[in-house]
């Protein structure tokens, strides 16, 4: 085997796989998307026949439509979905931000010899089942859960808050889930301020809270920016959350697409959400690369 | 960054760290509760560990699993180190871009159109979906994620001791046989265990390309889940969670000595 094939091969196999597996796909969706939906396996027309020729593949241009995207704008379910998909990821972004930030501050100020163990702590969790740890809030939320417990043993609450199956329960569950990735990046930003800074606002006469934002908040923006990203683009298209701790009346997009393909079985209208959502997901995911990127030249 | 650590960063950790593992701890601890309703103790038993351990339906799952995770993370790990030395060494060719797109994107991916997308595919060329179909679509995810843990530590490679074992008589093909990989293996290790765990954690894509016959772990705990808190689910979570946790402080003890034996030696060489 010379250089030149055991080139070609390296660069091939996984660019095959990846082509075949993940590229053609979304070309498949996007077809789907255009086709009817029908009684039969697979439940969907037209299908693309490659033995009928030119002729057949006129046929199958001719069969496509944009019905299942005209239905999309028509039913106020989809539009509803949507919305509040950006609704809840923007605000569990926001939730998460306020949790994190703390989190990191004080990471990137502990002794420098207990850092190794704090990031192992924070990553830790993200290696479990996401499933369980979100399954293991239902025990939490629920109206005999431990929180009702907890707050009527106190006193605070004389009858159990209805917190599982409401929007409330889908922000807990989002902000949980998603919180290592709002944390690392904030702290790899905060842990890189050269303390001689704050040192140098507070002698220019700021108190520390002024520090804070005049120096802190500002140079830990990447971190924020990135952190913030990590969980909005993820939160968008998410299914287990909503639907476990979410109620009826919750609606993401995750789980109106799920419920359009596994209950409905209308593949093609759900393949028109697919896409739809891919579209929507293009923006913030081009927005974070350009930012990534910048951030990366910053540091030469 | 270095100056006081006042009480409000003591107070922030710990608020952290408990909100992060209270939810855990009081899935494990009441996964010895005698009683069957979830949330009030009343007194330790290990019977739900027992009823778990005599449910065929789980132990099939559990076989299913182990199996997709351990064949998938393993061809994801070799494709996603081929996807890295391409990344990081192959320099320019034909269709770059779209390589680092297709290794980028499937991360940030909503999982219900990785899904629903691979599952169209396996329809349109019509294989019988189950176990096969979803470990070629968890290959094909973790892949990438292997890819990006092995490009990051290979961007710091020093491709001078390779250049020393091509002088020294090696192929190319040897030299990253015998240089490359050893120095290499604790990224591709984490690379592989991310693989692991990433299949292992999967509902939303293995519920979308798995057929009648092939239930995996996480697709039987969603159906019970739905169903409310059981016991059993907490028992299972608990063995579950040992298990990564058991893991993950192994390789990360594994990579902190290889680091500081490299440290060390570098030391001596230098000395």
């Amino acid at each position: 085997m010379d250089r030149k094939s055991g080139r070609f091969l390296l660069i091939g196999i996984p660019y095959l796989w990846l082509g075949l597996l993940f590229l053609v796909p979304f070309f498949i969706v996007l077809k789907i998307s255009l086709s009817d939906i029908a009684v039969a396996i697979p439940p969907y027309t037209p299908t693309f026949d490659l033995s009928a020729g030119w002729g057949g593949f006129t046929k199958f241009l001719s069969e496509l439509d944009f019905e299942n995207y005209i239905w999309l704008i028509e039913d106020d379910l989809y539009i509803n979905s949507y919305l509040s998909s950006l609704k809840i990821a923007f605000f569990s972004t926001l939730l998460a931000l306020l949790v994190g930030y703390p989190i990191a501050y004080a990471m990137a100020k502990a002794p420098s010899e207990w850092r190794p163990t704090l990031l192992m702590l924070i990553i830790l969790p993200f290696w479990t089942s996401f499933l369980i740890r979100v399954y293991a809030w239902i025990g939490i939320l629920k109206p005999e859960g431990f929180l009702n417990q907890f707050l009527m043993m106190l006193g605070i609450i004389d009858e159990p808050l209805q917190i599982i199956n409401t929007d409330t329960a889908v922000y807990i569950g989002i902000v949980y889930s998603y919180l290592p990735f709002m944390v690392l990046p904030l702290y790899s930003a905060l842990e890189k301020l050269d303390g001689a800074l704050l040192e140098a606002a507070e002698d220019l006469g700021c108190t520390a809270i002024q520090a804070f934002w005049k120096v802190t908040f500002p140079l830990s923006m990447p971190g924020i920016v990135a952190g913030c990203f990590l969980v909005f683009i993820p939160a968008i298209g998410e299914f287990v959350i909503p639907d476990l701790l979410g109620g009826s009346d919750t609606i993401m997009i995750g789980k109106t697409l799920w419920a359009d393909f596994f209950s409905n079985r209308d593949w093609p209208l759900a393949s028109a959400v697919a896409v739809v959502l891919l579209l929507l997901l293009i923006v913030p995911i081009v927005l974070f690369q350009r930012q990534q990127e910048r951030a990366q030249e910053a540091e030469k | 960054m270095n100056r006081r650590f006042t009480w409000f960063n003591a107070t922030s950790l710990t608020l952290g760290f408990v909100f992060l593992y209270l939810p855990i701890l009081l899935l494990v601890i009441f996964s010895f509760n005698e009683s069957r309703l979830v949330t009030v103790w009343a007194g330790f038993s290990t019977k739900w560990y027992v009823e778990l351990f005599q449910d065929e339906a789980f132990l099939d799952a559990a076989l299913v699993t182990l199996r997709v995770a351990l064949l998938s993370a393993t061809i994801a790990t070799i494709l996603g180190t081929l996807a890295a030395v391409v990344m990081i060494r192959a320099g320019r060719f034909k269709g770059r871009t779209l390589f680092s797109g297709m290794i980028y994107a499937p991360l940030v991916m909503p999982e219900v159109i990785t899904g629903l997308s691979l599952l169209l595919l396996f329809v349109a060329i019509g294989i019988d979906r189950g176990f096969w179909t979803i470990t070629i679509a968890h290959i094909t995810f973790s892949m990438c994620y292997a890819a990006v843990v092995v490009s990051s530590r290979m961007v710091t490679f020093d491709t001078s001791l390779e250049e020393a074992a091509t002088d020294l008589g090696c192929t190319p093909f040897q030299s990253f046989i015998k240089v490359t990989l050893p120095i290499m293996a604790p990224a591709i290790i984490s690379a592989w265990l991310l693989a692991f765990t990433l299949s292992l954690d999967d509902l939303v894509i293995a519920s979308f390309t798995s057929g009648p016959g092939a239930t995996t772990l996480p697709m039987k705990i969603y159906s019970q889940v739905r169903l409310g808190v059981t016991p059993q689910i907490n028992a299972l979570s608990t063995i579950l969670i040992s298990i990564v946790t058991l893991g993950v402080l192994t390789a990360s003890f594994l990579t902190r000595r290889a680091e500081s034996k490299r440290k060390a030696d570098e030391l001596l060489a230098g000395s």
